[in-house]
C-alpha cells in the first residue's frame, strides 16, 4: 500500500526524468511509450489505492519517504498524506491526465519539440501530485511552484512567437503575486502555530484560536490571495485567456481541469481556517459569484473557441468558490470532479476541431462541422450539455444544481449569492451553444484539413461517457438521494446540513432547469434563427459599447496597465537614473580624464623626459632654498 | 685652500655642469647626449674633489673615484643601448625613439 502510494507521483516524475536528456535523439515511438507509459502507471497505482479507499473511506495512510528539513520546530519531509480528498484530485489527475496524454501524441504529432512536450507534462503530472499528496504546507508549496513552473514552460511552448512568451510570463507573475500572499499566509501560520503539518495546523488552530479572531482571519485572507491566484478568481483572474496560447492538451490538462483547481483544493484542505473566518467565507463566495458573472458575460462575446473555454473555466471554479464560501464543501469537490471530464471533453472536442480545421480558432470562420466530424460533435455536444447543465442527464446539472441549493438553502445561504448563481447559469447556457451552433451549425466554410484517429476519438469517448454519468454518484434528495460522493468525503469534509422541505428543492431544481434552457433557447434563436428582434438589440449602441468590453475581458488588463504597470514602469525608468549612481559614474569619469592627461606628458621623447626632470629638480632645489635657514658654519 | 679658489672652482663645475645638461637638451643624436652625461658626472665629481680639499678630508677624492667607475659603467651599458638602437632603427636620433609611447 505505502509503496504504491509512493508511485503515484514518482512515475511522472521519473517519465520527465527520462524524457529531458534525450529529447532529441528519442524516436516518437519511444516518447509516446514513456511519456504516456508513465502517467498510465501512476494511474493505474492510483485507481488500486483508491480502490481501498472505496472500501474503507475513513481510510488515513501516511507515508514517510525520507526528511526534507530538520531544523528547531520546523520538521519538512517528504511525506504523503492520503485520504478520500487527496485520493480524489489524485484520481483526476491521473486519470484524465492519462487521457489527455494519449490525446496528445495524435495532437502534437510531428512537432520538433514532442520530446520537451511529453517532459513537461509529466513534470507537470508529478508536481501536481506532490501538491494534493502532500502531508505538509511547505511540500504542498513545492507542489504549488511547480505547477506554476510547468504552466509557465507550457504557455510559451511554442517559444518562436513572442506573443506566447509574453503570456507565459504574465500567467507567471500573475499568479506569483497570489502566491507571495501564500508564502507570507506560511509564515504566520508557522509562527503561531510552530508546525507546518496539515493535520496538525487544523488541530492546532481550533484550539488557539476563537472564531473571528483577527489572526485567523489575515492567515485565511493570506491564503484566499493563493488560491484566487492559482485559480484565476478576481482580482487574478486576467492571465488564464492568454494561457490560451499553449497547445490544447495543455489547456486542457492544466488550465481547465487540474492546476486551476488547486486553489479549491487549498481552502478545501484547510477548511477549518475558513471555517474560523466567517467574513472571509463571505468574502469567498462573494468572489465566486462576482467572477462567475463577469467570466460568463466575456465568453458570450469571444470570438476564439479557446477563449470562450477559458472563460468558461473561470466562471465554472467562480462556481465552486461560491460552494466553498457558503460552506457546501462536498459540492465543490463534486463540482470540480465533474467539472474536470466536461471541460476536458470540451477542451480536447475544440482540439479536434481546430486540428480540423488546420489550426483555425475563430468560431465564425467555422460552420457546418456537424456533418464532417459528426464523432466530435457528438462528444462535443455531450460536453457542452454537461457545462450548460442540461436537467437531469448530465453530470454538470446535478453538481451545479447541489451548488445553487446549497445557496439558497444551506446553513450559511445567501439568497443574493443564489440569484447571481442562477442568473450564471443561464448566462453558461448561452455562451455554450453559442459556441456550439456557430462551430457545428450553419453553412459549412471550410474543407476538413484532418479527420481525428483512434488516438483522439478514444479519450473523447470515454470522457462523454464520464461526461454524461458521472453525476448520477450524487443525486439530490428529491431524486433517490444516492450520496456515494459526499459519503466517501465525510470522513474528510463536514457534512452541509439542510433543513427544507422537497418541494423546495423541486423549485430550485426547475428554477435552473429554466435557466439552462432559456439560455439555450436564446442561443439557438440567435445563432440558428436569427431572430430580427433579437439581432436588432444586438445592432444597439449600449450592446455593442458591451460587447467591445467584454471582449477585453471587462477591460481589466488595461485597469492594471494603468493602475499597477505603467506607474511601475516609471518608476523604474526614473530609478535607473539614480543620483548615488551619479557620484560613481562622477568619479570614474574624473579618473579617466585625468588618466587622459597625465598619458599625453609620456611622449616618449628622451629630451623632453630630461627636461621634466630638470624642471623637477630646480623646482625641489627651489623650494629647499627658500626653506633653508641661513646657518653659520 | 683659500676660499677664492674655492668659489672659482665651484663656478667651474656649475658652468660645466650647466654646459653639459644644455647639450643632453638641444643635441639629438645619442652619442653626444652620452658625452653630454659624461661632462655633467666630470662637473659633480669636479664639485666633490674641491670640497674634499676644503675640508683636508678623503672623502672627496674617494667619491669621484666612485663617480669614475660609474662612469664607466654607464658607458658601457649606453654605448651597447646606442649600439642596439641604431641596429633597430638605423639612425642614432633620439627622437626617432618613440616606440614605448603611450597610444591614446
Amino acid at each position: 500500500m505505502n509503496a504504491l502510494i509512493a508511485c503515484i507521483p514518482l512515475f511522472p516524475f521519473l517519465g520527465a526524468l527520462l524524457l529531458v536528456p534525450g529529447a532529441r535523439h528519442y524516436s516518437p515511438g519511444l516518447v509516446k511509450l514513456l511519456g504516456c507509459g508513465s502517467i498510465a502507471l501512476s494511474a493505474i497505482c492510483t485507481l488500486m489505492v483508491g480502490w481501498s479507499f472505496l472500501q474503507q473511506p475513513a481510510l488515513v495512510v501516511n507515508v514517510q519517504l525520507w526528511n526534507w528539513i530538520r531544523s528547531g520546530a520546523l520538521q519538512a519531509g517528504f511525506s504523503l498524506h492520503v485520504d478520500a480528498l487527496s485520493i480524489t484530485f489524485a484520481f483526476i489527475i491521473t486519470f484524465v491526465g492519462a487521457l489527455i496524454h494519449i490525446y496528445a501524441t495524435e495532437y502534437m504529432q510531428g512537432d520538433e519539440d514532442y520530446a520537451r512536450f511529453f517532459a513537461c507534462m509529466n513534470l507537470f503530472v508529478g508536481a501536481m501530485l506532490l501538491l494534493v499528496l502532500a502531508d505538509n504546507l511547505l511540500l504542498l508549496y513545492l507542489g504549488w511552484e511547480g505547477v506554476g513552473l510547468c504552466s509557465y514552460l507550457l504557455i510559451g511552448f511554442w517559444y518562436k512567437d513572442p506573443a506566447n512568451g509574453a503570456a507565459a510570463r504574465k500567467a507567471f507573475i500573475v499568479t506569483r503575486i497570489g502566491d507571495t500572499a501564500m508564502a507570507v499566509a506560511l509564515f504566520m501560520l508557522f509562527y503561531h502555530l510552530q508546525t507546518l503539518n496539515i493535520a496538525g495546523i487544523l488541530q492546532l488552530a481550533a484550539a488557539q484560536w476563537s472564531t473571528g479572531h483577527t489572526t485567523v482571519v489575515l492567515i485565511a485572507l493570506l491564503l484566499l490571495g493563493g488560491a484566487v491566484g492559482k485559480s484565476a478568481q478576481l482580482p487574478l483572474q486576467t492571465w488564464l485567456p492568454d494561457a490560451m496560447a499553449g497547445p490544447t492538451p495543455v489547456s486542457a490538462l492544466i488550465h481547465a481541469a487540474t492546476m486551476v483547481t488547486a486553489g479549491v483544493y487549498l481552502i478545501a484542505r484547510l477548511h477549518l481556517l475558513f471555517e474560523l473566518s466567517p467574513q472571509v467565507m463571505l468574502l469567498v463566495a462573494s468572489i465566486g459569484v462576482i467572477t462567475l458573472l463577469l467570466a460568463g458575460c466575456s465568453a458570450l462575446v469571444q470570438r476564439d473557441i479557446k477563449k470562450v473555454l477559458a472563460y468558461s473555466t473561470i466562471s465554472q471554479i467562480g462556481y465552486m468558490f461560491l460552494a466553498l464560501g457558503v460552506g457546501a464543501w462536498h459540492a465543490a469537490i463534486f463540482h470540480f470532479f465533474t467539472h474536470a471530464f466536461f471541460k476536458a471533453l470540451l477542451f480536447l472536442g475544440a482540439g479536434a476541431v481546430i486540428l480540423a480545421m488546420h489550426h483555425e480558432q475563430d468560431m465564425f470562420k467555422m460552420g457546418g462541422l456537424r456533418k464532417q466530424v459528426p464523432g466530435v460533435y457528438r462528444c462535443f455536444v455531450a460536453g457542452a450539455a454537461a457545462l450548460a447543465a442540461l436537467p437531469y442527464i448530465t453530470s454538470g446539472f446535478y453538481s451545479k444544481d447541489a451548488i445553487l441549493w446549497l445557496a439558497w438553502q444551506g446553513p450559511q445561504a445567501n439568497t443574493l449569492l443564489w440569484i447571481g448563481g442562477l442568473l450564471g447559469a443561464f448566462l453558461t447556457a448561452l455562451y455554450t451553444f453559442r459556441m456550439v451552433f456557430l462551430t457545428f451549425w450553419g453553412p459549412q466554410q471550410h474543407h476538413i484539413h484532418h479527420y481525428p484517429g483512434i488516438s483522439i476519438r478514444l479519450p473523447l469517448s470515454i470522457l462523454t461517457v464520464l461526461a454524461i454519468v458521472a453525476g448520477f454518484i450524487e443525486l439530490p434528495h428529491n431524486l433517490g438521494h444516492v450520496t456515494l460522493f459526499s459519503g466517501f468525503l465525510q470522513n474528510v469534509l463536514p457534512a452541509t446540513g439542510v433543513h427544507a422541505s422537497s418541494s423546495l428543492e423541486w423549485i430550485a431544481q426547475l428554477l435552473s432547469a429554466v435557466c439552462c434552457l432559456a439560455g439555450i433557447g436564446v442561443a439557438y434563436l440567435l445563432y440558428v434563427k436569427a431572430s430580427p428582434a433579437l439581432e436588432r438589440f444586438t445592432q444597439t449602441g449600449l450592446a455593442q459599447y458591451f460587447t467591445r468590453l467584454w471582449q477585453k475581458g471587462w477591460a481589466f488588463d488595461e485597469l492594471y496597465d494603468l493602475l499597477i504597470v505603467r506607474p511601475f514602469m516609471a518608476l523604474s525608468r526614473l530609478l535607473r537614473k539614480d543620483a548615488p549612481d551619479k557620484l560613481y559614474t562622477l568619479l570614474g569619469g574624473i579618473t579617466i580624464k585625468a588618466h587622459h592627461i597625465l598619458a599625453g606628458t609620456q611622449k616618449g621623447l628622451l629630451r623632453w623626459y630630461v627636461l621634466s626632470v630638470l624642471i623637477g629638480a630646480v623646482l625641489i632645489l627651489t623650494a629647499i632654498l627658500l626653506h633653508l635657514k641661513p646657518t653659520t658654519t | 685652500m683659500k676660499e677664492t679658489s674655492l668659489q672659482a672652482g665651484l663656478i667651474l663645475a656649475g658652468i660645466l655642469f650647466c654646459l653639459g645638461l644644455l647639450s643632453l637638451l638641444i643635441r639629438r643624436n645619442f652619442i653626444f647626449m652620452l658625452l653630454s652625461v659624461e661632462i655633467m658626472l666630470n662637473a659633480a665629481g669636479l664639485a666633490f674633489v674641491l670640497a674634499g680639499a676644503r675640508w683636508g678630508q678623503p672623502d672627496g677624492q674617494v667619491m669621484f673615484l666612485f663617480i669614475l667607475a660609474m662612469a664607466a659603467a654607464e658607458v658601457s651599458v649606453g654605448l651597447a643601448l646606442i649600439l642596439q638602437l641604431y641596429h633597430q632603427l638605423k639612425s642614432t636620433d633620439s627622437d626617432a625613439a618613440t616606440r614605448l609611447k603611450d597610444e591614446p
